[in-house]
């Protein structure tokens, strides 16, 4: 468990014009797309551990499981349900982009258009979604 | 001394015989990434735009759906599916940013253990689900129990 071989992608270097930044960091959409992959990762990782704790208390009594599924009804929970599922449909669409580079070499070219129809995709996802989600959330 | 490797260093050879886990890996996030796709899509569809959305959910909301086993089975590989791919990019992260030794074992040990246990337990879950338990409020109880 000890061996590190999975390491952050590097970039494939311009031998034209080198401008080292004095950092790792690129800075430009592959950096971001890797950036937002990361932290949308983890944080649905932590959403997931408490979601299966709170799924598991439909085995407790219908009290117990609607008590706590009840807060999840609230408006702010409902608004972090918002980020939740921004969170999750970046990483979904991030990550088909990155299959995509990996497998297929005109994706590997045009990596940075790719992220820009992510991002378009992910607002298409989410006018569709956001809308509807708060109306359920602030309409009882 | 911990020696931090320049950014171009290449990857280190993976051992020649024997299973490439590491590669295994790599391929898992894919293809289970593909699958969560479909899963969570749907589950994030059913659940909170369908309907009354989150609003409508509750017990009797989920005994509905676990009286299918196509349900069941939907929530069980999504389950699978989705914690490995959590607990293995939590991994990757753990390996990136910590040093091999004792904390970086207690990480990992950490994600393992609480990624068997909560397999074992959303499993269980699922599959000894009773919708109708004795003694609970007809009220709260899926409309197809004697007792509702």
């Amino acid at each position: 468990m000890s061996a590190t071989t999975t390491r952050t992608p590097i970039a494939p270097e311009k031998p034209a014009k080198q401008k080292p930044g004095g950092t790792l960091y690129r800075g430009r959409e592959g950096m971001w797309s890797w950036v937002l992959h990361r932290i949308t990762g983890v944080a649905i990782f932590f959403f997931l551990l408490v979601h299966i704790l709170d799924t598991a208390l439909v085995r407790v009594s219908p009290e117990a499981y609607n008590a706590v599924i009840g807060t999840y009804q609230t408006p702010i929970m409902g608004l972090g349900e918002v980020a939740l599922v921004g969170a999750i449909v970046f990483h979904a669409f991030n990550g088909l982009r990155v299959i995509l580079v990996d497998f297929w070499s005109w994706a590997t070219r045009n990596q940075k258009v790719l992220f820009y129809i992510v991002i378009a995709l992910w607002v298409i996802t989410m006018l569709g979604f956001v809308p509807r989600h708060l109306m359920n959330v602030f309409s009882h | 001394m911990t020696v931090i490797e320049s950014p171009r260093t290449p990857a280190r050879r993976a051992p020649r015989r024997g299973v490439n886990l590491e590669k295994w890996g790599w391929i898992y996030m894919r293809a289970s990434g593909v699958v969560l796709v479909v899963l969570v899509f749907g589950h994030l569809f059913v659940n909170l735009m369908v309907g009354e959305g989150v609003k409508a959910i509750d017990f009797g909301f989920v005994g509905g759906k676990w009286a299918d086993p196509f349900w069941q089975w939907w929530d069980v590989l999504m389950l699978w599916l989705a914690l490995i791919h959590g607990a293995n990019g939590m991994r990757t992260i753990v390996s990136d940013y910590t040093n091999p030794g004792t904390v970086q074992r207690i990480l990992k040990g950490a994600l393992l253990l609480s990624t068997v246990v909560l397999l074992v337990l959303g499993t269980l879950v699922v599959f000894t689900f009773d919708p109708c338990p004795a003694g609970s409020p007809a009220e709260l109880l899926p409309s197809f129990c004697p007792a509702a």
